[in-house]
């Protein structure tokens, strides 16, 4: 199936109105409001309302909005949930999950919404964010728990906080765990999207990353500033000449009995099952980018 | 207040034939349709005999020696900025010897002459004309009409035109150095109040009946390096100090972060190079804003990757060109005004950056000037309206809070005029369907880049063609205007009395616009 890219996923607290009018600006494919950490305590339901009125009132063009809910055991989760929803939004990001039994509860929320407001079956999605050593354990459990999960996020800033290791640029530490989480997603067939860097002048060290995540096999990176955009999709996305390769082997392929264990050849060169989805992937990527229809 | 006569400008803007404090009004006919008339103003002739002393131990001695009286007019100049000592320093000897009425004609006052409400209370002070006007000052003159008659509001080519068509005679001009010699030789660029460029009171100087320099760098004669010469200056006063060096010299403006400002600079400069305006040769005005600055950077990259060098940089200069120049993207900077002391020691070391008066900078009225040389022009807007019309000089409850600067005299001249400005500030939004007031006519603004979109006035033609055809999705204003609005509602607008608080002179001396008082009420 071919879905919109998840290259970049921006960061904006939901408390700022000012955000809620920009933060679809700068051109990354998702946005994700945040509800649960960059929100005080006592904000929380003035931005819950905020979000929902700018759901109701903003046109986001095709920038895919998310929402970070507060977890559904604190005493705002379930209000965001069944505030936002009705009011427009279809996909939540299910902060620190652990275990998939916290993905069928929001499931049941989210399917008892659906009935009662008339919205398609099915319609709401999730993203589970692992962020805990269990939760990168739980990953394919997690990933497989409901239909609605799209794609999974590694966060790693809780995750060495949970293990008691030191972040560093380098990410020795977060190797395995990045690892699971895309072999997960990789098995669910589901998106895996890359932590943030929070390092936003570093831009040398920054581009390294995004390029690394990419080659691991993540579909995207979060960001925390507007300025990392143009970065992860000058790595993410296609050059022309890799989209039009693609093209011609997929081309060449449609018609080929390459499933039973044949072969072609493409201006001279092998193609077998993993060279299509190869190619497969480059022009998902073109097509989600936009570059090509 | 005579209203019984009315005349409409080009713009659409109904005025009085004539107004009290102000006289006959001459109504905008358009950018270029009023030619000059008669001949330029001179000042009686000086002489400074051998031997003569022009050094004097007091603000006050030299006040006296001008013969300043009741009802004159005075100069002053703002390179020195927020941190001006100058004119308040005179403004209160003047007051203290009992001097009243007197007319203030200022390149532009900041928030550093704050204390001029108090003179201007007391009735020293009955006449302000300057590029801008701030603070406490502006609003009690927008709300209660403190003066009791309008503020000219002048752009920088159009109070050199003034001063030199003798529009606006000066009495007494008072200079701000940095480095004088005891017969007045100054520049802008030695010491440690250095500014860089004096092009304002380069025409002062000229013009004016009596000039006195008020130094706090006096250096033996005779100076090396003149931008204003002995041959215009009656008197020089030394001083402890000029100004504060932390206000004048705040550093090299830095290039933003904010992520708005970058995002809106960035499809400025895409535009600009659709156009085919950054090419071999061509020149550039910059601005100051954030946005306008940020252009600048994303502009030499595209000159670096295709090797393309500009001719000049011109207007108030910046940190940011003084870069562009030393790295040998630009050939030279023209400088009216330095803006940091990055500026201002260039100018000091580098015979490419070149000091010009505001006069060479952008009177119209001359045989030449800089404005009208420039290819690519960048300003910022308070509002924008659907005829491109500008307003820069009041906020959107009619509070006077800007300045006019040399936005419409770039923007007349310029082949390309570019607006940077975010499409709302605070909720408020910068595209309306009529600007509160004119200060730059639209029939000079060609493109609107906002961080929602990029709208090309619909003169241009040309413009929408290139822009389209490279790709670059336009916009209305009319849609711009209708999108903000929907995320900001329709704010009132601000209601005014009767009363005339300012004129807004275009650079030729019609008048674009009036500001009236505010109703009490707001």
């Amino acid at each position: 199936m071919l879905k919109k890219s998840k290259r970049t996923m921006l960061f904006s607290p939901a408390d700022t109105p000012k955000n809620l009018f920009t933060a679809h600006l700068y051109g990354a494919d998702c946005v994700i409001f945040d509800l649960e950490d960059a929100v005080k305590y006592a904000e929380k339901d003035a931005a819950r309302d905020l979000l929902a009125e700018a759901l109701r009132v903003m046109d986001y063009g095709d920038t895919q909005i998310y929402a970070r809910i507060n977890p559904l055991y604190t005493e705002f989760g379930r209000a965001d949930v069944e505030t936002l929803v009705p009011a427009g939004l279809r996909r939540m990001r299910l902060a620190m999950c652990e275990k998939p039994e916290q993905v069928r509860e929001l499931d049941a929320l989210l399917t008892e919404l659906e009935t009662k407001y008339g919205i398609e079956p099915g319609s709401c999605q999730i993203q589970c964010s692992l962020e805990t050593p269990l939760g990168v354990t739980n990953a394919l459990a997690v990933a497989t728990a409901s239909k609605r999960v799209e794609s999974v996020s590694f966060g790693a800033e809780d995750f060495t906080r949970s293990i008691g290791a030191q972040r560093t640029k380098a990410g020795n530490e977060i190797f395995l765990a990045r690892n699971m989480v895309v072999m997960a997603a990789a098995i669910a067939g589901v998106d895996a999207v890359d932590t943030v860097w929070a390092d936003i002048n570093d831009e040398a060290g920054f581009r390294e990353e995004v390029r690394m995540a990419m080659n691991l096999g993540f579909a995207g990176k979060s960001c925390i500033h507007p300025s990392q955009i143009k970065i992860v999709h000058e790595v993410f996305t296609p050059s022309r000449e890799e989209i039009e390769k693609s093209l011609a082997i997929l081309e060449a392929a449609k018609d080929a009995d390459i499933e039973k264990g044949g072969v072609i050849t493409v201006n001279g060169k092998m193609v077998d099952i993993p060279v299509i989805a190869k190619a497969e992937k480059v022009v998902r990527l073109a097509r989600g980018a936009g570059i090509i229809a | 207040m005579a209203t019984e006569q009315q005349v409409i400008t080009k713009s659409g803007i109904t005025l009085p034939s004539r107004i009290d404090g102000y006289g006959e009004v001459k109504p905008f006919a358009g950018a270029f349709a009023t030619a000059p008339q008669g001949k330029k103003y001179a000042p009686a002739k000086g002489t400074c005999p051998p031997g003569t002393v022009k050094v004097l131990g007091n603000i006050a001695e030299a006040i006296e020696k001008t013969g300043l009286r009741d009802g004159m007019t005075i100069s002053f100049h703002h390179h020195l900025r927020n941190g001006d000592y100058v004119l308040n320093l005179v403004m209160d000897e003047i007051a203290r010897l009992g001097i009243k009425n007197l007319t203030i004609c200022a390149s532009s006052l900041t928030n550093a002459h704050e204390p001029l409400l108090e003179h201007i209370k007391s009735g020293v002070v009955t006449g302000l004309q300057t590029s801008g006007l701030r603070g406490g000052i502006a609003k009690a003159v927008s709300r209660q009409n403190i003066l009791g008659k309008p503020v000219i509001f002048r752009t920088h080519g159009g109070r050199a035109r003034a001063i030199e068509a003798g529009e606006t005679k000066i009495d007494v001009a008072f200079v701000a150095a940095p480095v004088s010699d005891p017969m007045g030789n100054i520049n802008g660029c030695e010491g440690k109040s250095a500014f860089g460029s004096m092009g304002y009171p380069m025409v002062d100087a000229g013009y004016a009946e009596k000039v006195v320099v008020i130094t706090d760098n006096l250096v033996p004669f005779p100076l090396k390096r003149i931008s204003i010469p002995m041959t215009l200056i009656d008197y020089v006063v030394p001083v402890e100090s000029i100004g504060d060096p932390e206000q004048i010299s705040a550093g090299a403006i830095r290039i933003t972060k904010n992520p708005q400002e970058l995002l809106i600079a960035e499809r400025a400069a895409q535009v600009l190079i659709a156009a085919g305006a950054v090419k071999n040769g061509f020149s550039f005005q910059a601005g100051t804003g954030g946005a306008s600055l940020a252009v600048c950077r994303f502009i030499k990259d595209y000159m670096r990757e295709n090797q393309i060098k500009g001719s000049f940089g011109a207007g108030g200069i910046t940190a940011t060109m003084v870069e562009l120049l030393n790295e040998g993207y630009f050939e030279t900077l023209l400088d009216t005004q330095s803006f940091d002391d990055s500026s201002a020691k260039s100018m000091a070391v580098n015979a490419s950056h070149v000091e010009m008066s505001a006069s060479m900078y952008a009177n119209p009225h001359n045989k030449g000037c800089t404005a009208h040389m420039l290819d690519i022009m960048i300003l910022s807007a308070t509002e924008i309206d659907e005829e491109f019309n500008i307003n820069s000089l009041t906020d959107s409850n009619g509070t006077i809070m800007g300045a006019l600067g040399g936005a419409p005299d770039t923007a007349a001249g310029a082949k390309l005029t570019l607006v940077v400005a975010p499409s709302m500030r605070k909720r408020i939004p910068i595209v309306k369907d009529h600007v509160t007031h004119i200060s730059t006519p639209g029939e000079t603004v060609d493109v609107l880049v906002t961080e929602r979109g990029v709208c090309v006035n619909p003169r241009r033609t040309d413009l929408i063609r290139a822009l389209t055809e490279a790709g670059i999705p336009l916009k209305s204003m009319a849609d711009l205007r209708r999108e903000v609005e929907k995320l900001t509602g329709v704010p009132a607008k601000p209601e005014y009395t009767d009363v005339i608080v300012g004129v807004v002179e275009y650079r030729d001396g019609t008048v674009l616009d009036v500001i009236r008082q505010i109703k009490e009420n707001q």
